[in-house]
């Protein structure tokens, strides 16, 4: 099962080392992982997807790292989550047209054009990419580059749990 | 004469006496070459080791011997990977340490330069924390946050790499402070709603036992935990590591629990109805097969740790927190609710356990005239000494019949390597417990296979004035494995055989600066226990010649459920 994990650490050399040394170490896999400054100097955010049964121990073990200063769970439901990707199509001057249509649909960028593919920018959630993915596949995808997630808890009170929203 | 400039080697000095620093083990090189200069000049001790790992585990004993944080220093590159055995000894075993490794100049970092190792990506599996020094002006603060670390929460190895530029740094020494850990916080009160409901249940209870861990050394609970066990008449079981916590000759002691633990306490906990851990990890040599481990109890588990809470068994009533400061503060909910008199009998479950220990003794048989048992030596020399030794340990049979045949009373009198199970640990940690505790005789106990592994480090023990005794078993090879090789392995003997006349101990140890014996029968052990006690201005090694197929027993294989106790080779 995937857990979305929020980890405050200190910005300090090696800081990211002793994390994902932590995960190999106890034998846990991390499907994602992005890392970046926060609005507070000296304090860095890491924010996992992992593959992990339960995530107690997980979360016990990151909190022994010196360096860590908080982990908080996100739950899917009070999430906020993004991923950016950039993606590379196939297509020609005849079939340009309509991926391109299709492209804006998903309030994409076109960063990259050339006589054989376009490439686009798309951000947003793992859903959003998820299903431009599914739209623009039958053209042909030559390339495909994803970013870790980033996730933050909402601060509104509008939940998707009653709709059924989330990632899992 | 031109003023000395005060570098970072200088902070690194005034830094360590501000930690109360008494003594240093380790061996000088290159990179830590500029500390080994105001060293000179600074009332703290060195202890010049003959190998790095001796140094770690010199500084192992000096810390489990008086509960100090204890310091090692080495140089770059080889210096440092030599500690990594010592470390990780330390981290299994929640020793408190600091470890301070020369690293080559900042510069040269990265550069595959001489003697240039990774230490701090190498320590990060085996320490609580490491540190890269690159600013002498961080010294002060890094030293006392290291000791900090090491000595609080959990205990444990921390380690400070600091390369040569910046020990050579121009810099000033200010009062260092803890503002730079905002992510350590270490909880020491147990929460009173939980401390309320595991008394309910240990109160409620018909057949509890107390499994105490190293935790309880660690945390200096001794008495508490005596007052404790008596409060609410509950039969102790101590670990491995936590020999000496509760006196063995105490009414309610059952010794040792697990792979080689009596009887009567490895089967108490199997049939307990609450099992109350205090600072134990429920590690696998205590546990056997952990499906089938304390089946029908319900678990109190005490630990300053919370990842050890539900690592290994699920806890119906978890307490993070200090030993110590909790086993007072369930003693003083049992007594807000009672007198201490009135503690539930338990008859049955008291008579139920006499009988185990009755039925299931700890044995052995010596042949007035047959080869020494390595148990009986042990006794006669805890007899000999009124049981007022510290004493040390390596890894195998010897540690366990140590363990099971050392009547101990007090903590911090049994020092060995548990978790991580490191032959050679004895003489060095030995060394370590009697330069800390320089009135007190210290006994090392010790195979000859773990001999062979570090006992170049007599010679520091010599040159240095600190006269330990050390038996050395022999039984010519790697007792454990081979007692393994002949259960498991059809008999079939590889690679455990030493052979018992090479080399010659007495000799090996008169080379060394020591007082070498030899004993080959067991009528001559007296006389022989008695003039290695005799001498103490030299160390003294006594080769104690035993039965090469005497083998270890009680045993639970590996894995296997210990309800299956095997007292003998007959019942595996």
């Amino acid at each position: 099962m995937q857990h979305t994990l929020s980890v405050t650490v200190e910005d300090k050399p090696g800081v990211l080392a002793r994390v994902s040394a932590m995960f190999s170490n106890r034998g846990f896999n991390i499907h994602s992982l992005a890392v970046g400054p926060t609005n507070v100097e000296g304090r860095s955010r890491i924010t996992l997807v992992v593959d992990a049964p339960e995530l107690e121990q997980l979360k016990k073990q990151l909190h022994k790292l010196v360096n860590v200063i908080k982990v908080q769970e996100l739950e899917p439901s009070e999430t906020l989550e993004a991923e950016v990707m950039l993606v590379r199509v196939s297509c020609d001057p005849h079939s340009r047209g309509e991926v391109a249509d299709t492209a804006a649909l998903f309030a994409t960028r076109m960063i990259d054009l050339s006589p054989k593919s376009m490439t686009f920018e798309i951000s947003g959630t793992p859903e959003h990419l998820a299903s431009f993915l599914e739209h623009v596949r039958p053209y042909g995808i030559i390339e495909l580059v994803k970013s870790g997630r980033v996730a933050l808890k909402k601060q509104s009170d509008v939940s998707t749990s009653l709709i059924g929203g989330g990632t899992r | 004469m031109k003023k000395q400039t005060f570098t970072g080697s200088n902070s690194l000095l005034r830094s360590l006496e501000h930690e109360g620093v008494e003594m240093i083990f380790g061996i000088p090189g290159g990179a830590i070459l500029p500390a080994y200069d105001p060293l000179l000049d600074s009332p703290i001790r060195h202890i010049l080791a003959r190998h790095e790992q001796g140094a770690g585990h010199m500084a192992e004993g000096y810390a489990m011997a008086t509960g100090r944080v204890g310091v090692a220093m080495t140089t770059s590159g080889p210096g440092a990977t030599n500690l990594i055995t010592p470390l990780q000894n330390a981290k299994m075993d929640s020793t408190p340490l600091v470890a301070i490794t020369g690293q080559v100049g900042t510069a040269a970092i990265g550069s595959d330069a001489f003697q240039e190792a990774y230490t701090t990506g190498l320590a990060m599996h085996c320490t609580k924390h490491s540190y890269l020094v690159t600013d002498a002006g961080e010294l002060p603060n890094v030293i006392h946050e290291a000791f900090h670390l090491a000595s609080t929460g959990r205990p444990g190895p921390v380690l400070v790499d600091i390369p040569k530029d910046v020990l050579n740094q121009p810099t000033h020494w200010s009062e260092p402070s803890l503002a730079g850990l905002p992510g350590y916080k270490p909880t020491r009160e147990g929460h009173p709603k939980q401390i309320k409901a595991a008394i309910d249940l240990i109160e409620s209870a018909e057949r509890p036992v107390l499994y105490v861990g190293g935790g309880v050394i660690n945390a200096g609970a001794s008495t508490e935990l005596a007052e404790f066990a008596v409060a609410v008449n509950a039969p102790v079981v101590t670990t491995l590591m936590a020999r000496g916590a509760f006196p063995d000759d105490h009414p309610l002691a059952l010794g040792m629990s697990g792979m080689h633990g009596t009887y009567p306490a490895t089967t108490a906990i199997q049939k307990a109805d609450v099992l109350v851990s205090l600072g134990a990890r429920f590690d696998d040599r205590v546990t056997g097969k952990v499906d089938a481990f304390a089946p029908h109890a319900k678990v109190i588990h005490v630990d300053v740790d919370p990842a050890e809470i539900g690592k290994v068994r699920q806890a119906e009533v978890p307490i993070v927190g200090d030993a110590r400061l909790i086993l007072r503060a369930l003693l003083d909910r049992v007594l807000s609710l009672r007198d201490a008199a009135d503690a539930p009998r338990r008859q049955e479950w008291f008579d139920q356990l006499d009988s185990w220990r009755k039925s299931h003794p700890l044995s052995y048989d010596q042949d007035p005239d047959g080869p020494i048992k390595t148990q009986h030596f042990i006794e006669r020399l805890h007899a000999l000494t009124n049981g007022e030794a510290v004493v040390t340990a390596g890894v195998g049979q010897h540690q366990m019949w140590a363990s099971q045949f050392w009547r101990f009373s007090r903590p911090r009198s049994w020092i060995n390597s548990g978790g991580l199970g490191t032959m050679g640990f004895a003489v060095p940690a030995a060394i370590g417990a009697k330069a800390a505790r320089p009135d007190d005789l210290v006994y090392a106990l010790d195979g000859d296979g773990c001999f062979q592994m570090t006992f170049q480090e007599l010679i520091t023990a010599a040159t240095e004035g600190i006269p330990v005794k050390v038996a050395v078993f022999n039984n010519g090879g790697y007792g454990m494995v081979k007692q393994w090789q002949s259960l498991f392995y059809q008999g079939r003997i590889s690679a455990t055989s030493l052979g018992t006349t090479i080399p010659d101990y007495p000799n090996l140890a008169e080379a060394m600066g020591c007082v070498g014996l030899r004993v080959t029968h067991a009528d001559q052990i007296d006389v022989t226990i008695e003039k290695s006690l005799s001498v103490n201005d030299r160390p003294v090694v006594v080769e104690v010649v035993t039965d090469p197929d005497e083998m270890c027993f009680p045993m639970i294989p590996a894995g296997g459920s210990n309800d299956d106790i095997a007292m003998g080779p007959e019942d595996l």
